[in-house]
């Protein structure tokens, strides 16, 4: 983090109420790194409240451009800030996210706002609780500032798909931000929240991260609770954070991981010191690069970028070796069958009955489920749900569902070779770098190959994360995925930050 | 429904948008029908691979073998604790009396 003692001496001169939090603060607000922004609230440089009022000002300001957020909780927020600046002032103990901004996706439920999961068939759904996650953080002193914008239940890859609009890319305004957590990766690039959470089913928390520049972690499966994550795919979905730097992301982790009793599929593995664990470093890690991520298709800006991250690594002391992920190609077939199959099952919930939208239209129960879904899905989602439902279908199970659950279970198994001799996976994220908004939404298949690097370690379950590592000429920004064995996410973590050293030594 | 790796018809899309409670409407059928072909076709690759000896993953714990506490297949203790207010559930309802949901008749006398 780059000092600016000047304004820090300005604090310092002091005015004596109303402090403007940027004199607070050695960072502007639109960089200012998670670590920092609690080591200012908790030495009462700045006031939580502060702090958050300011990132509501920004947000006034900015995001009418960008569209990350979908709605704002100004009076939840003020409420935690006030009890975190009392604490604060009392001297009491705060938790590792005191007074930190964060955004949530609009697919994890916050008590009594409006959670739509980027669909008009859940508008004006306002959640009767919270989220694991959305407690996890509050319970750690973080100031959830709203939701964040997405793919309608998570079914995209560029955030186009949201029935609210899109989120533009304040890297490049023309260009999509990623998808499907589009919004939680903008929000945090713009500099509208310090972090935020996302959700990855196929890549959608690595892969808008990779485009708009930050940090974006898929934890292993299991190791964080599901409990009022809307589900899209279950034996997929995963929650995970976007930050600024890979510490700011092994922080949110720490506190997201671990057992929950509302959700029976969360592991009970030991949680790591992810952030301590950061300063062992890397020298003597074991990178695979998998020879199947490097082939045609991939941006030679991208490979070059990856190659200097390798060669960085190399520098710190990791050794370099080749391995091979031969199912690679059958991911995003695989990928589909099981994703769409899962979904068609748990979008069948969405009826008119219980909450969001009903159909005023229907005069009988089964024209009332029609009408509803149909008015209330849009497009990607309802061809979805027919691609899932067909391959469960009779007489299509076994070539389709049950053929995929086998390519999957391959898949799987060559993560786990790969890591008999390894210690982490490099890889790109994306085949490119950001491409233009509208440029694929005519060709649905074009958009789902975009999930190429992304889907096979959703399948597996292994970790993964996104980290910055260059540019491209155009100043796009460019990823690079960091796989880690299945809850190994400390020795993952420690790769990435080795990487993001390298890339930001390459901007410099 | 047409039978093995034939194109998936107007029909055929009717036929599923039934089964998963969808109305289409007659512009959006053939467009899903070409989507869905599109997709089915590449998806197809799948049988380039033999996979007669392979045991189908449903879930990662299960494919790992790993532990159930590890896996994610723990249930908590049985015990009756507070469950989130009715009100404010049925207040979220599109219809509701306060204690049911209510929908449009189902059947007809």
């Amino acid at each position: 983090m780059t000092e600016r003692t000047a304004k820090q001496g300005k604090a310092m001169a002091g005015k004596e109420q109303g402090v403007r939090m940027a004199d607070g603060l050695h960072s502007s607000i639109d960089r200012i790194s998670l670590v920092e922004a609690r080591a200012a609230v908790v030495e009462g440089r700045v006031s939580a409240a502060a702090l958050a009022e300011e990132h509501y000002e920004r947000i006034a300001k900015v995001d009418p451009e960008i569209h990350s957020f979908l709605a704002l909780t100004r009076e939840r927020a003020m409420t935690q800030a006030e009890k975190v600046d009392t604490a604060v002032k009392a001297g009491d103990p705060v938790g590792p996210l005191a007074g930190v901004p964060v955004g949530i996706k609009d697919v994890l439920t916050v008590k009594g706002v409006a959670t739509t999961a980027g669909s008009k068939i859940l508008e004006g759904y306002r959640p009767p609780y919270d989220a694991t996650v959305v407690r996890r953080l509050e319970a750690a002193g973080a100031i959830l500032l709203g939701k964040l914008n997405c793919d309608e239940f998570a079914m995209g890859s560029s955030n186009e798909n949201s029935a609210y609009g899109p989120v533009k890319n304040p890297r490049a305004l023309d260009r999509v931000p990623g998808g499907s957590s589009g919004g939680s990766a903008a929000a945090v690039a713009a500099g509208l929240c310090v972090a935020s959470l996302g959700t990855d089913t196929g890549g959608s928390i690595r892969q808008p991260a990779a485009f708009c520049g930050v940090v974006g972690v898929l934890p292993t499966y299991g190791r964080v609770s599901r409990y009022g994550l809307i589900a899209f795919a279950s034996s997929l979905d995963r929650v995970g954070p976007f930050a600024r730097s890979v510490e700011d992301a092994a922080v949110m982790l720490e506190v997201l991981a671990g057992p929950d009793e509302m959700d029976t599929t969360s592991s009970r593995e030991a949680v790591g010191g992810y952030a301590a664990e950061l300063g062992k470093g890397v020298e003597g890690l074991r990178i695979g690069v998998p020879e199947e991520y490097f082939g045609e298709g991939l941006n030679p800006e991208i490979r070059a970028a990856i190659e200097k991250s390798l060669d960085g690594l190399r520098v710190a002391g990791c050794s370099i070796h080749k391995v091979s992920l031969p199912h690679t190609r059958y991911a995003v077939p695989t990928y589909y069958v099981i994703a769409t199959a899962e979904a068609s099952s748990n979008l069948s919930r969405f009826d008119g009955v219980r909450f969001g939208l009903r159909s005023e239209e229907a005069g009988t129960l089964a024209a009332m489920f029609r009408k509803t879904r149909d008015e209330g899905f849009g497009a990607e989602v309802k061809r979805r749900i027919l691609l899932g439902t067909y391959v469960l279908s009779a007489g299509y199970y076994d070539a389709y569902y049950r053929k995929a659950q086998q390519v999957r279970a391959l898949l799987t198994r060559d993560f786990v070779e790969a890591f008999d001799t390894v210690d982490a996976i490099v890889a790109p994220v994306t085949p490119t770098p950001a491409f233009k908004l509208g440029e694929k939404t005519d060709d649905p298949l074009q958009m789902y190959l975009e999930d190429i690097y992304s889907v096979a370690a959703s399948l597996a379950g292994i970790c993964g994360m996104s980290v910055p590592c260059g540019e491209t000429t155009e100043g796009l920004p460019i990823g690079v995925q960091v796989l880690g064995r299945h809850f190994n996410e400390a020795t993952m973590l420690r790769v990435g930050a080795a990487v993001e050293k390298q890339g930001i030594s390459n901007r410099n | 429904m047409n039978e093995g790796n034939g194109a998936v018809s107007v029909e055929d899309v009717r036929h599923v948008a039934d089964l998963a409670n969808l109305e289409l409407t007659e512009e959006e059928l053939p467009r899903m029908a070409k989507d869905l072909n599109a997709v089915l076709g590449y998806i197809a690759q799948m049988n380039e691979l033999d996979t007669s000896a392979v045991e189908p993953m449903a879930q990662v714990g299960q494919a790992l073998g790993l532990k159930p506490a590890v896996g994610g297949e723990t249930l908590r203790e049985d015990v009756v604790k507070d469950s989130v207010d009715r009100g404010t559930v049925m207040a979220a309802a599109p219809e509701s009396d306060g204690r049911f949901f209510k929908v449009p008749k189902v059947i007809e006398r």
